[in-house]
């Protein structure tokens, strides 16, 4: 299907306004752009976390489309179950076949951390499902502890700025390429900001004979601490400043789906969010240039994978 | 929404009423609306795309309006609009224009 | 409601009750089956992954990672409505603790067997109750099966009580790990046809594979709706009082095997009577029968249905005795006695009785007790009887000092 916003504004949005998402929350930006990118009928499933509080208080939902939340780990799981009975009943004749594709948004706390194994699983067995990680860096919905996903010097509750400590002490798990690993039709990072890249993904993702896995970077303003209107403008930094990279690994071939024009150095994005404020005071450009060491070493190591010259 | 008794809800949870999340006006939270140029307005619908709580209202392919029942004031359709034709104007101020 | 139903005559095999459960789950051929291999149910699951490889189910085999994963993709599976099933023991029921709640709150009518097995540390494979008394609030529906037989026939009638439209729980029944599980013994089977029959069709009111009625399953809840969520399961437990018998008596026309909460052998009359669950009540027969002989007036009390437990019932059939021994293969440390104790007890004095009751803990960690030790038993009743006084209220049986 072409992607054409003139076209999907005509269609109503299978995520119905009302939810309790915070003002400026790409979460739900996230998750009506997939769906409005995929013409097929869809299930949803949703680990515990915001996007699952913030869109089924009981007793209201915002999902237009059927939705399962079952618990925080276990999104992987839940979607492969359902996607099972779909292919048992269909094989049965117990129901028609609707082409019906299976979809979990889950956060980065679900994903890199609590919800691996799960993940892992139904990677492994190859059940068909698009897993989308809505990844803002951190356990959000319980007050913006660290996970896995959260970068180095990044402060959270849990991994405070204090007389000792600047903040994470332990470099982000790269998470695309573990899913990578798993050799699976499709992966891919994408952004919010790049609406058109994360759609013709999530077409491509559902598109593919096994399953896919997404990792969206969503910029938080109350974690990230910047003010609500500019989380897509972060989402811009952080392709622009090469934080964050848009690429595909299709069949285990990797490649780049867009090279900055002019490489931001990490200071801009540093200075963009309440988060990474501790690093910009005087005595710590060490650790500023750490991080930019940090961000260098996985670029080059990405344009080498996609086969792209370093310059 | 009135609280309802055990036996007049669908057992284990089941929400049966897709989408009623619509009942509930998140437009109370704003502190700021966006107020449109219509006149500046190219349609491009990026607005559309970027809007976290499907606020802004499109009719045929052109921008019509703003949800004002759901609008939480946010401010991503003023920043990321290509044609600058969206302004965030404090609430007092707007209602008192209306 | 006359029920008319024809008597199906039985095909007699022999086979442990690991691999009868897995015949009867080829039998009622579930939509899919996610389960996870530990000892000693694994028999269950490669057993079933023969029916699978041969293309003698239809069933859709998913061999997941771990036994959390195994509910929570029983859990999706379910609310796609169609009919789940799964197998455990020990430390994988242990392991999906969580989400028995996260089943049982969403009202899925998930099967699930359970061979029991002790829970850790330190490790041991054996046989006791502490897996499925461990999961005891769950809101799961427990059946306690005392031999092969009983395995066979529980697994078959837990399809039709946990998909009761009144019902609409979890159900697990539950067989003595490598004493029941891993032994072999003569049991009658159903033909293919009459089990197809006995479960019928499943018809999910709403799946969520119905994209054209979209359901949201599993919403947060707050103060305000939780406690009304959690009345409603409890209203389900009672009524699940009433149907496990109704299931009973169906499955009891058809295969000449009646099954209600639970069974009384030579109770009616009896002095002194012993209240057990699984393989034991079984060595306790033979026990009651050569005291009988003796003329000692002993008497079982065989529990089947332990959640809901059939308080009422329980309790016209014990309040009479002059003394009971009630035996737990369970231990619940730093209560005053243990789950079956517990509950016998409760419905006693809530029902106006108050005879002298103890409890005894037996077996665990695959510990054998044999007749004699239930010798012991009734001798200790005796005993109580005789003297007016109970003595100790918990006991171990078997264990050495």
């Amino acid at each position: 299907m072409a992607i054409n916003l003139k076209q999907m504004s005509a269609e109503q949005d299978l995520l119905a306004p009302g939810h309790r998402a915070c003002a400026g929350c790409p979460e739900t930006i996230i998750v009506r752009q997939v769906l409005h990118a995929i013409e097929d009928p869809v299930v949803v499933a949703t680990p515990t976390g915001c996007l699952e509080i913030v869109s089924s208080p009981y007793p209201y939902t915002s999902w237009r489309v059927p939705w399962i939340h079952s618990a925080f780990e276990n999104a992987a799981s839940t979607i492969a179950g359902v996607e099972t009975m779909y292919r048992s009943l269909v094989k049965q004749g117990k129901m028609e076949d609707r082409g019906i594709k299976f979809i979990a948004f889950a956060g980065d706390g679900a994903t890199y951390d609590i919800g691996l194994q799960f993940l892992s699983g139904a990677l492994e067995r190859g059940h068909k499902f698009l897993y989308v990680c809505l990844n803002n860096e951190a356990y959000m919905n319980t007050g913006i502890q660290r996970s896995s996903a959260t970068p180095l010097g990044t402060w959270t509750t849990t991994s405070p700025v204090g007389a000792v400590m600047p903040g994470k002490k332990e470099n982000r798990k790269d998470i695309t390429a573990i899913i990578a690993a798993h050799n699976i039709p499709y992966v891919a990072q994408a952004a919010p900001h790049a609406w058109r890249d994360l759609m013709t993904k999530a077409q491509k993702a559902v598109a593919a004979d096994g399953p896919s896995f997404i990792n969206v970077l969503a910029p938080c303003p109350r974690g990230w601490r910047f003010p609500p209107e500019e989380s897509i403008a972060i989402s811009r930094l952080a392709v622009e400043t090469c934080v964050w990279s848009l690429y595909e690994v299709i069949d285990g071939e990797w490649r780049l789906s867009h090279r900055p024009s002019s490489k931001k150095p990490i200071a801009d994005w540093l200075k963009s969010q309440g988060r990474f404020q501790h690093l910009l005071r005087p005595g710590n450009e060490h650790l500023v240039d750490t991080l930019q060491q940090a961000v260098d070493r996985e670029w080059a190591k990405l344009l080498e994978r996609c086969k792209v010259a370093a310059s | 929404m009135e609280l309802k008794g055990w036996k007049e809800i669908p057992i284990g949870g089941l929400i049966l009423d897709a989408g009623n999340s619509e009942e509930y006006e998140t437009g109370s939270w704003r502190s700021s609306r966006p107020i449109i140029d219509m006149d500046r307005c190219s349609h491009c619908m990026i607005c559309w795309v970027f809007c976290p709580d499907s606020a802004v209202l499109v009719e045929d392919g052109k921008v019509i309006g703003i949800d004002l029942a759901h609008c939480k004031g946010c401010g991503i359709c003023a920043q990321e609009c290509s044609r600058r034709a969206i302004s965030m104007v404090e609430e007092s101020l707007a209602e008192a224009e209306v | 409601m006359t029920l008319k139903i024809e008597r199906v005559k039985g095909d007699p095999v022999a086979l442990d009750g690991d691999r009868a459960v897995a015949e009867a789950m080829r039998q009622m051929n579930p939509d899919v089956v996610a389960a996870y291999p530990i000892t000693p149910q694994t028999e269950i699951v490669q057993r079933f992954s023969e029916f699978v490889a041969n293309g003698d189910v239809d069933t859709e085999f998913v061999p997941v990672e771990s036994e959390h994963a195994a509910m929570s993709v029983c859990i999706g599976a379910s609310a796609a409505g169609g009919r789940t099933q799964t197998a455990t023991a020990g430390a994988g029921l242990a392991f999906m603790w969580e989400v028995l709640w996260v089943a049982s709150g969403t009202r899925l009518p998930i099967v699930m067997h359970v061979v029991n097995r002790s829970l850790s540390a330190p490790l041991n494979i054996l046989c006791d109750h502490s897996d499925s008394m461990g999961a005891r609030d769950a809101g799961w529906i427990q059946l306690y099966g005392e031999n092969v037989q009983e395995a066979y026939d529980n697994a078959i009638q837990t399809v039709r009580i946990a998909e009761h439209p009144d019902v609409m729980l979890p159900t697990l029944h539950a067989l003595d790990g490598f004493i029941v599980g891993h032994n072999v013994e003569r049991l009658e089977l159903l033909p293919d046809e009459a089990v197809r029959e006995f479960i019928g069709t499943y018809k999910p009111e709403h799946s969520l594979l119905d994209v054209d009625h979209p359901v949201t399953y599993g919403p947060n809840d707050y103060h305000d709706y939780f406690f009304e969520h959690k009345r409603q399961q409890a209203a389900a437990m009672e009524k699940a009082l009433e149907i496990v018998p109704v299931i009973g008596e169906e499955y009891g026309e058809l295969s000449g095997r009646y099954y209600g909460l639970m069974e009384e052998y030579k109770l009616d009359d009896a002095h002194f009577a012993t209240v057990a669950l699984g393989s034991t009540a079984g060595t306790t027969k033979v026990v009651v029968d050569e005291l009988r002989d003796q003329g000692i007036k002993a008497g079982l009390l065989k529990l089947r249905c332990f959640r809901p437990f059939p308080a009422a019932a329980v309790a016209a059939a014990l309040g009479n005795k002059k003394a009971i021994a009630v035996l737990d293969r369970s231990v619940s440390f730093g209560a005053q006695g243990n789950p079956l104790f517990l509950e016998v007890c409760t419905a006693l004095l809530t029902h106006g009785f108050a005879p002298k009751v103890v409890n005894y803990v037996f077996g665990l960690g695959g510990r054998d007790t044999r007749p004699a030790q239930i010798h012991q038993v009734y001798r200790d009743l005796m005993d109580i009887e005789s003297r007016g006084l109970v003595g100790p209220t918990l006991r171990y049986l078997g264990v050495r000092e």
